[in-house]
């Protein structure tokens, strides 16, 4: 196998000054956790604010009139009443009802962002980013312009005290509530803030130009409330908050119904809606929100101190396996062992308990719901 | 020398010949971060050199724990099993794992000694 090297995000020399341990992911070099170290950091995010670099995601800007539309042709989303200033989560389906990536999807103010941002800015997976191009382009090219924006950093700043400390670089930013976003400077900077994140606190993700996102970094670490965390944190913190984590708990073998996303699918999307339908899939998707779908993506919480893995087999009382774990961990905040997995519907209700083998073990677990810990947006 | 270390960052104090005791090096716990979780060896069971004795987990990772030497287990540190951290926040003394009654000391002397488990260091 040949070695490509990793790219780097604008903040790697900045990572490596605050001394980082430095992993590959998503074909980047990402700080994994820094000296302090994931536990600390995790429960600094939930005590204060913590400052991720997400970088690596891809953002890309639609341009046209006709984006919305266009792009309701590939998600099952409600992107065409999209107010101005408001943001929405989605996913992009494929034939057989399955998912090729999650995404957030803002509508800027055309006045104040629309030359940067396009008539629609999106928010994608690292791992699907070139990927999910290349499927705009293939089909809604001819509709809209499909802009990567590369010169363009993504900061994360999330926990209960971030709003605090950004207000102090631009008071406005106060005014936002949770899904919702608008142009503000920042130490300088033009960014695009909108108030989101993947740790289910209150929070803000901050697009801000490649080449001033340092200065932003230094100026949001200097507040007394931030410190940096990396993407360990960001994976125990998102696993707490019921958050799923593309390529583990959500793929392109998993529909929108099993993984319990419906909420995403708004009526006018749905059979019987206006705009109902006419994107991939649509038709295993609505029989399944119809009927039920065979599996659930479901909570587990281990009544066994032990850490349980993604990739771990879960089996009933009488041994039959049920299922896999798509993501686990023993969980900072929580204080158990935490885990998502897929259950047939009738091992999937709240209270239903089911056994992971663990080094040759059957360890209980016992269905839950989700979030683990409690989501604190700003609505 | 009664301190050896295994390629595999685990360090083995011979002080006590009836049971050495085993832990795993600064180098091991700063690798794994924040220890969440320990599985320790049967007390009264004998294993074999390299054989699987238990694991240490962190939130992010899961390591085994490798025996150095052959022999029986004769204790296991109760402590870490309640506070796994121990292995963190002191690796070399509070959070040993195990003590063992080694079976042949020739294994415990094909061991990496101190320098040789620097110079192992240097090229990580």
């Amino acid at each position: 196998m040949t070695e490509t090297p990793l790219l780097h995000t604008p903040l790697h020399e900045l990572h490596l000054r605050l001394g980082a341990r430095m992993v590959p992911f998503a074909g980047y070099a990402m700080p994994v956790q820094y000296p302090a170290g994931l536990m600390a950091e995790h429960k600094h995010c939930r005590e204060a604010a913590a400052l991720f670099d997400v970088s690596h995601m891809g953002q890309v800007r639609l341009v046209g009139a006709d984006a919305a539309a266009a792009l309701e042709h590939l998600v099952p989303v409600d992107v065409v009443d999209l107010g101005v200033g408001r943001q929405r989560y989605a996913f992009f389906t494929n034939a057989s009802g399955g998912l090729l990536d999650d995404l957030m999807i803002v509508r800027p103010d055309p006045a104040a962002a629309g030359a940067t941002f396009g008539d629609l800015f999106l928010v994608v997976n690292a791992g699907c980013k070139d990927a999910d191009l290349r499927h705009m382009q293939t089909s809604i090219g001819h509709r809209c312009a499909v802009v990567p924006m590369p010169e363009r950093a993504l900061l994360a700043l999330q926990g209960p005290q971030a709003v605090k400390a950004l207000a102090r670089l631009n008071g406005g930013v106060a005014q936002l509530v949770f899904m919702s976003g608008g142009m503000f400077d920042l130490a300088g900077a033009a960014c695009f803030v909108t108030r989101s994140g993947y740790t289910g606190e209150d929070g803000f993700e901050i697009s801000v130009p490649a080449e001033q996102a340092t200065a932003l970094a230094e100026a949001l670490l200097a507040q007394p409330e931030v410190r940096p965390a990396g993407l360990g944190a960001r994976d125990t913190l998102r696993l707490e908050a019921g958050l799923c984590l593309y390529g583990h708990d959500i793929d392109a073998t998993t529909t929108p119904v099993e993984a319990g996303l419906t909420w995403a699918i708004q009526r006018v999307r749905r059979p019987g809606g206006a705009r109902a339908g006419a994107y991939p899939g649509a038709a295993v998707i609505e029989s399944q929100l119809a009927g039920a779908a065979p599996r659930k993506r479901v909570g587990l919480v281990g009544l066994e101190r032990v850490p349980v893995r993604e990739g771990t087999a879960l089996f009933d009382a009488h041994g039959h396996k049920l299922g896999t774990v798509t993501s686990g961990t023993l969980a900072p905040s929580v204080d158990q062992p935490i885990a998502m997995a897929y259950l047939p519907a009738d091992h999937a209700r709240p209270q239903h308990e089911v056994y992971a083998e663990v080094r040759g073990k059957r360890l209980p677990m016992r269905v839950t719901t989700m979030p683990f810990h409690p989501h604190r947006y700003q609505r | 020398m009664t301190t050896m270390y295994t390629p595999d960052h685990e360090w083995i104090n011979i002080e006590d010949h009836e049971a050495a005791v085993v832990g795993i090096t600064h180098h091991a716990q700063e690798a794994l971060g924040d220890v969440v979780f320990v599985e320790l060896p049967e007390v009264g069971r004998t294993y074999k050199k390299g054989e699987v004795a238990g694991v240490v987990e962190s939130v992010k990772a899961a390591a085994d724990l490798y025996m150095p030497v052959g022999g029986e287990i004769i204790e296991v540190n109760e402590a870490l099993r309640a506070d796994p951290s121990l292995a963190n926040t002191d690796p070399l003394g509070n959070g040993w794992f195990f003590t063992v009654h080694v079976t042949d000391m020739a294994e415990f002397d094909q061991l990496m000694d101190p320098p040789a488990y620097d110079a192992l260091l240097k090229t990580l």
